[in-house]
């Protein structure tokens, strides 16, 4: 569902200010041109190419009964392009049961991209790391559970990828705002997170780990 | 008698001209009322929403999009939905009706606009909506009139910023912007000479 928004131009050709548009035809006998120009205020001028009949993103239309020129989808019809038979990388499911792996390669770029969306779209509530006290948290909204739980880090990715495509108690799908590429990219991000916050020193590479015990707290 | 008639066209078209950039034409600053008195500064600013979050198609599409209904439901389910002014957002839910936000921004259906090819080359949201995130109720920062558009496509470099600061609404050029920008147009392959071709935005 695309909600509209109305147009402005029409209202303000409707008050009284019709001052705006530029005269349709040339300037005619300069022998009139006090005339012309109170003409050209008061009487306005066609604004057929500006107000074209045609639908654009977001406009609405007089034509359907709900007002909306981006249609729904027909009932028990599929898009094209838009048949979904990959029930891993769609439903997050291997035969029903929630995948344990991902079904896209962990990449550098990947993780990059499941970070910038999880910042976008999930740290408002669950914050940065994770923890799940977030500006709307802080605000009023439920607290969900810290992803560093142990319940929670034993959950199998496709977990991840179910709450995220149907939503979980209190918190709504995020279907709509995140396509199920991007949904993947989070659940790998998630579980960097969850690394990060579990990581020993064991975790680091010996000539990285050289490096860091150099820097002095 | 004739310098009489030239002097009153001139008047009449200095008129007209003074009447097009002004605020009743384009608007510039003039906020509009909503149905629901929505606030950027308070969802931006005070809470820290990306715009992202609610403009989701602006990346990858020509309409950066308005949020439907049930976005504001994600948080709204709970938070304020007991308060008059929320009349409206309940009853689109109940109805599924959208809900009618007034437009701020609408060119004229003769010029090709999309945001995704701006937001992709390194223009940021605020070059163009300025501050939006100090905004209770949103409103026009530019004229949108054809001069404004080439301002810009004449020489990008004075406004381009890095990718990733496009959705930052707190970038500031730095002190060297002149030569950061020049190596930011080339960096991003924008091709200057034909950004004032007429087909680009008349086609
Ligand atoms: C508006 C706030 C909000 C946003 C934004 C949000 N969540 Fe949640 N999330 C919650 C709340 C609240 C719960 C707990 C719901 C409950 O227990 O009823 C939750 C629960 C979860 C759970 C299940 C936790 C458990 O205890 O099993 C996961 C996983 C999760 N969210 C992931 C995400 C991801 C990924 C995103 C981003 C795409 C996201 N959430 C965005 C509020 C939010
Ligand atoms: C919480 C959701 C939300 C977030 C976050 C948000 N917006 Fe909006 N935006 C809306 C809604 C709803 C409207 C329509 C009502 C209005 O015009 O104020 C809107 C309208 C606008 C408009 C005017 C559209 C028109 O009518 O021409 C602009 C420009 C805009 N937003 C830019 C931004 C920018 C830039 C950001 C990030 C700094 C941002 N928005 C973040 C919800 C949001
Ligand atoms: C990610 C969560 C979130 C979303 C999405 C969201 N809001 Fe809000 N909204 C809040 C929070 C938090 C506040 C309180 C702000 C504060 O305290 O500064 C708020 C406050 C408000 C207010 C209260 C008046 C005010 O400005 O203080 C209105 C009205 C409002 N939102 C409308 C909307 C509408 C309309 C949408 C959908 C386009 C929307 N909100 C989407 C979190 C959200
Ligand atoms: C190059 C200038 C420019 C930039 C950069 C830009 N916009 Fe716009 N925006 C416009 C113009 C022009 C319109 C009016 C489009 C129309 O009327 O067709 C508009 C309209 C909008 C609208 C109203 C809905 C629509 O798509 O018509 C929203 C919302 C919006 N912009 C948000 C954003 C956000 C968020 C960003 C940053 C990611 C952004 N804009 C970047 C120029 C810009
Ligand atoms: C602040 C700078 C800026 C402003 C303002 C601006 N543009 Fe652009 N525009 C650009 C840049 C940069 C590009 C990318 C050019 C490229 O990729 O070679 C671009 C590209 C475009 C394109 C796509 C060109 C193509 O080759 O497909 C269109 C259409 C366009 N602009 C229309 C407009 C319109 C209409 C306005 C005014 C309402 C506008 N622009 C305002 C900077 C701007
Ligand atoms: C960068 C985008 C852009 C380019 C390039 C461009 N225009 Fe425009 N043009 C616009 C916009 C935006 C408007 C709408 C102005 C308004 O609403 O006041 C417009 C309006 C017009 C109008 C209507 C005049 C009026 O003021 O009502 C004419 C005629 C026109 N353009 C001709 C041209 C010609 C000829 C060229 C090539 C030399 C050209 N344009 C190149 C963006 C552009």
């Amino acid at each position: 569902m695309e909600d509209q928004i109305k147009s402005g131009r029409a209202r303000w050709l409707s008050a009284p200010t019709v001052l705006g548009c530029r005269p349709a035809a040339g300037w005619g006998q300069p022998a009139l041109p006090v005339l012309l120009a109170l003409a050209m205020l008061v009487t306005g001028c066609r604004q057929d190419m500006n107000d074209q009949p045609k639908m654009k993103p977001l406009r609405g239309t007089d034509f359907f009964a709900d007002g909306r020129s981006a249609r729904p989808l027909v009932p028990d019809t599929v898009a094209r392009g838009h048949l979904r038979t990959n029930e891993h990388f769609y439903l997050g499911r291997i035969e029903g049961k929630l995948a344990t792996n991902l079904p896209v390669a962990v990449t550098a770029p990947l993780l990059a991209r499941g970070r910038e969306r999880y910042d976008i779209f999930c740290a408002p509530c669950h914050d940065r790391t994770g923890g799940g006290n977030g500006m709307i948290v802080q605000r009023g909204f439920k607290q969900p559970n810290s992803f560093h739980n142990d319940r929670l880090r034993g959950e199998p990715a496709g977990y991840y990828y179910d709450v995220i495509a149907n939503g979980f108690g209190m918190m709504s799908s995020y279907a709509a705002q995140v396509p199920p590429e991007d949904r993947w990219a989070i659940v790998a991000y998630i579980r960097a997170l969850q690394l990060s916050q579990h990581a020993t020193t064991n975790d680091v590479p010996a000539t990285e780990l050289e490096k860091l015990l150099q820097v002095k707290p | 008698m004739t310098f009489g008639a030239v002097a009153a066209v001139l008047a009449a078209g200095w008129l007209v001209y003074t009447l097009n950039q002004s605020v009743f034409v384009t608007e510039v600053a003039v906020a509009k009322d909503q149905p629901v008195p929505f606030s950027h500064k308070h969802h931006v600013l005070d809470v820290g929403l990306d715009c992202r979050y609610c403009h989701t198609a602006v990346e990858q599409s020509g309409s950066a999009g308005i949020p439907p209904t049930k976005t504001c439901n994600n948080c709204h389910s709970v938070l304020f939905t007991d308060q008059a002014m929320f009349a409206p957002v309940n009853q689109s839910l109940k109805t599924d009706r959208s809900l009618d936000w007034i437009r701020v921004h609408d060119l004229p259906d003769y010029v090709y606009f999309n945001h995704s090819i701006h937001v992709q080359k390194g223009i940021g949201c605020t070059t163009c909506h300025g501050d939006v995130q100090n905004m209770p109720l949103t409103w026009k920062a530019q004229p949108l009139q054809m001069g404004w558009c080439l301002e810009c496509h004449r020489q990008p470099e004075k406004f381009i910023r890095p990718r990733d600061e496009v959705f930052n609404p707190d970038w500031k050029p730095g002190p060297n912007h002149a030569a950061e920008g020049r190596r930011l147009v080339a960096e991003y392959g924008i091709n200057v000479k034909q950004l004032e071709n007429c087909s680009v935005c008349h086609r």
